[in-house]
């Protein structure tokens, strides 16, 4: 069997599992709520079974080791892995707080990167690994630093839920904080649908990114479609901020407490913190050390990692002064998580356009 | 505010430095900072970063943007003296602020636990209260029995009338976070002195060629103490394409005029000899390769032995056994043919070596022929004869990266250390627990009191797991 077949049983299963979570969130049928656990299930053990089939077709063509050839060496098959860590982290917690409403929040974002994938046409051939990643540290580094971003996108998804829940005045800094980011994400997010479907194209994430990116929003030749587009991004900003409160009584009904959100927000930095310190911090340094025979030489990417753990840093200092804890330190964690895209995605997309790194390496 | 005021100076700054929020702003300042120098190229001609403002600011802004920056350092900002100073502060604080908290929580830690009265136990925020059957000498056991689970080792004194059982594990957990501290500290040492005593440079070592020095930045050369040699160097790639699986040098090492030492190295893989690493980072083809290169063939007439030839470019050779010669008169490290049948050179890499050679028969031209090293199917001649390409020796250079860091023994181990503390202060707990016994007509009225600093609902758990151990026991026996 190819693991391309799981993968699509698994993104039709995440997808399927996305409009049953949200199904019960408005009817709160218990039987509803079994389906869509059920799917979330079939869906992660289909896509355990592909990562595993994909990981055999890269040894095999590799002709590697097996522990040499985990296939996580490109966007594609790293964005596919963050889905699957994401899962994997909300299924413990569906369990242990035996709560299924943060399943209506969780898989759409499996959902979404799955169709970014698709809708980018981020390669998803098997690629020829580059001398400098044939090492026994890529499988710990990669694994571990996923890992960490997955609790770290948990605890951003809690961090904005319990700003949502605790703030009440739009005046409020909270209020405005999580209304402006959570517009941000929307405007983004719709922007780049439109671009996709506008080019249709297929070409290399990079490449999209610096060539279409917002092309027929906010950076179009033409000044009227550009200054509408502003004001149009603007308008949802002022929308979410004006009507934001009405989010707040959407979450009220979900059962989940503010202390829930505390908590689930501190446990999954409490637990990608570290995590993250080993695996990406600490690995990747040995790892440039023994490729390079530098462990630290602040390159973007490095010192992006850097900046995510200062954030991460703070959030937990944060939390032991009083009167930090609670909202204040609700901001850093989502602050964080931005941080943590920008290591993933915005280093390798946007950084590199402006350093445009050639040759060889 | 009475003891603030009578503070003396002293006492204001160690304060100023020990606290949490110093940190958090130090946090603050250097993921802030940091950025800037991720967007700017560091260390870069002064015309990239001006390129790189023009996009972001336009052309009218970015050449003042740039004085400003290069004024505040930015070119090379980690390197900077505030941001140095920056990081010199974080290591302050970080010592000042364990010094500052160290000592009370090592007396906490140290601290034997004493037994509590009934009114203490009911203030924690998990307590248990209940009746079990028997006299407290009876329950004491199958109290201690069911709570076996929870590992405690208990201490036992006997009260007015009862007993009180009392237990603390993980106590030392609350060290973990000075472990991580420490830690950040050993690592910042290990970098200093690595800064302090080694060196960075490199080395682009054409085949066959010997070296005494590495070099940094602008040539300046750095005594290796010892020679190394490259011997060979090869490219391997995938299949039938130009992207590299894997690229190794042949090294060794001299001594006083003696090889001590031989080894290939290649990505991950590097060579170290006194100290001194030698990595695998790049390669290329000598400027003057044409000069000194050597053909290495092997030729296999129709009929007859094969043998190696080595040849220069120019050279004729013979054909062993045979009539017919051949003469190198042209060389491309990457050859391209395209649909009309000219050939070209589409990369400055040894992606796809060639070569040309005029065939003669009893010194009569015959025919012209390319034939490749990565193709060999390209290595038969139309008469039956094959001249088998194998290598182009001496053409190439191994880049590589040569570093001293006598620190970095210091820095991993700081990053063990690290590893060690972030485990304990995350995922170790620091619990207590009290279990008071009192007799009550004939029956134990049993008290718990415990706390956790950490995952309290998995140890509440735990406990109440215990006590239905305990009643399950109880009715069993009724």
């Amino acid at each position: 069997m190819e693991s391309s077949v799981f993968f699509g049983l698994s993104t039709m299963a995440y997808f399927l599992a996305m409009m049953t979570y949200i199904t019960y969130l408005a009817f709160r049928k218990q039987q509803v709520g079994v389906l869509a656990t059920t799917l979330t299930i079939f869906g992660f053990v289909s896509q355990t079974i592909a990562f595993i089939l994909r990981w055999n077709e890269f040894s095999v063509l590799g002709g590697m080791g097996f522990m040499r050839s985990v296939p996580l060496t490109n966007l594609y098959e790293s964005l596919i892995f963050f889905v699957w860590c994401l899962i994997a982290g909300y299924l413990i917690i569906e369990f242990k707080f035996k709560n299924r409403s943060f399943g209506a929040f969780i898989t759409p974002i499996a959902g979404l990167a799955l169709a970014f994938i698709d809708l980018t046409g981020v390669s998803k051939e098997i690629e020829p690994l580059v001398p400098a990643l044939k090492s026994n540290w890529l499988l710990a580094h990669v694994t571990m630093s996923f890992i960490a971003y997955a609790a770290f996108s948990v605890s951003f998804s809690t961090g904005l839920m319990y700003l949502i829940t605790k703030t009440e005045k739009r005046n409020e800094l909270a209020y405005i904080f999580w209304t402006v980011t959570f517009g941000i994400f929307a405007v983004v997010f719709v922007a780049m649908g439109i671009d996709m479907f506008a080019f249709k194209v297929a070409v290399k994430p990079d490449v999209f990114v610096q060539t279409y990116l917002f092309k027929t929003s906010f950076f179009n030749p033409s000044p009227i479609v550009k200054i509408v587009s502003w004001i149009l991004g603007l308008t949802t900003l002022f929308i979410i901020w004006r009507y934001g409160l009405f989010l707040k009584k959407v979450i009220e009904k979900f059962n989940v407490t503010a202390d829930m959100l505390d908590e689930i927000t501190y446990k999954s930095i409490a637990i990608g913190f570290p995590i993250f310190t080993l695996g990406g911090l600490i690995f990747g340094a040995i790892w440039a050390d023994q490729a390079w025979g530098v462990y630290w030489s602040w390159d973007p990417k490095e010192t992006w990692s850097l900046i995510t753990w200062f954030i991460y840093a703070f959030y937990l200092h944060g939390r032991m002064i009083r009167g930090w804890k609670g909202k204040k330190v609700a901001i850093v964690a989502v602050i964080g998580f931005t941080a943590v895209i920008f290591t993933y995605l915005g280093v390798n997309l946007l950084l590199s356009g402006l350093h445009a790194y050639g040759g060889m390496e | 505010m009475e003891q603030e005021k009578n503070m003396t100076f002293v006492d204001r700054i160690w304060k100023f430095f020990a606290s949490v929020k110093l940190a958090i702003v130090i946090f603050a300042l250097i993921a802030s900072t940091s950025i800037v120098g991720t967007i700017l190229d560091q260390k870069a001609e002064p015309a990239k970063n001006i390129q790189i403002l023009t996009k972001l600011f336009g052309e009218s802004l970015a050449p003042s943007l740039y004085n400003i920056f290069d004024k505040l350092g930015f070119m090379d900002m980690y390197h900077s003296w505030w941001f140095t100073s920056l990081l010199g502060l974080f290591a302050l604080n970080l010592i000042i602020c364990s010094a500052d908290r160290l000592p009370r929580i090592w007396k906490l830690v140290r601290e034997p636990l004493g037994p509590l009265t009934e009114d203490n136990l009911k203030k924690f925020p998990m307590n248990r209260e209940f009746i079990v059957k028997g006299k407290p000498d009876t329950v004491k056991d199958s109290v201690t029995d069911a709570l076996k689970s929870t590992r405690f080792r208990f201490a036992e004194i006997k009260e007015e009338n009862g007993y009180q059982l009392y237990a603390q594990k993980g106590n030392y957990s609350r060290l973990g976070v000075y472990i991580t501290h420490l830690s950040i500290l050993i690592i910042l040492i290990g970098a200093v002195i690595g800064i302090r005593f080694g060196f960075k440079g490199y080395l682009n070592l054409p085949e066959g060629d010997v070296s005494h020095v590495a070099f940094s930045g602008k040539d300046k050369a750095l005594p290796l103490g010892f020679e190394i040699r490259c011997d060979n160097f090869d490219v391997e790639f995938y299949g039938a394409s130009d992207m590299p699986k894997e690229y190794k040098s042949w090294l060794t090492i001299i001594k006083n005029g003696k090889e001590v030492l031989r080894k290939s190295i290649v990505v991950n893989d590097p060579l170290t000899y006194e100290g001194i690493t030698f990595y695998q980072s790049s390669f290329g083809l000598v400027p003057d390769g044409l000069n000194r290169g050597i053909f290495i063939f092997n030729v296999a007439p129709a009929k007859g032995q094969n043998s190696t030839i080595n040849l220069r470019f120019g050279d004729t050779f013979q054909i062993p056994g045979s009539s017919v010669s051949g003469k190198i008169v042209n060389f491309s490290p990457a050859l391209k043919i395209d649909e009309n049948g000219s050939a070209s050179t589409y990369a400055n890499h040894m992606d796809n070596p060639a070569v040309l050679i005029d065939f003669f028969d009893a010194g009569k031209y015959k025919y012209t022929g390319w034939i490749l090293k990565r193709h060999p199917q390209t290595w038969q001649l139309p008469d039956g004869n094959r001249v088998e390409f194998h290598n182009y020796w001496g053409v190439e250079y191994t880049g590589l990266q040569v570093r001293k860091d006598p620190g970095v023994w210091i820095v991993y181990l700081g990053c063990i250390a690290m590893s060690i503390g972030l485990f304990i202060a995350f995922f170790l707990s620091h619990r207590k627990i009290w279990v008071k016994l009192v007799e009550e007509k004939n029956n134990t009225r049993v008290i718990i009191g415990a706390t956790a600093n950490k995952n309290r609902t998995a140890f509440e758990r735990k406990i109440d797991g215990s006590i239905s151990i305990l009643n399950k026991k109880q009715e069993g026996e009724k």
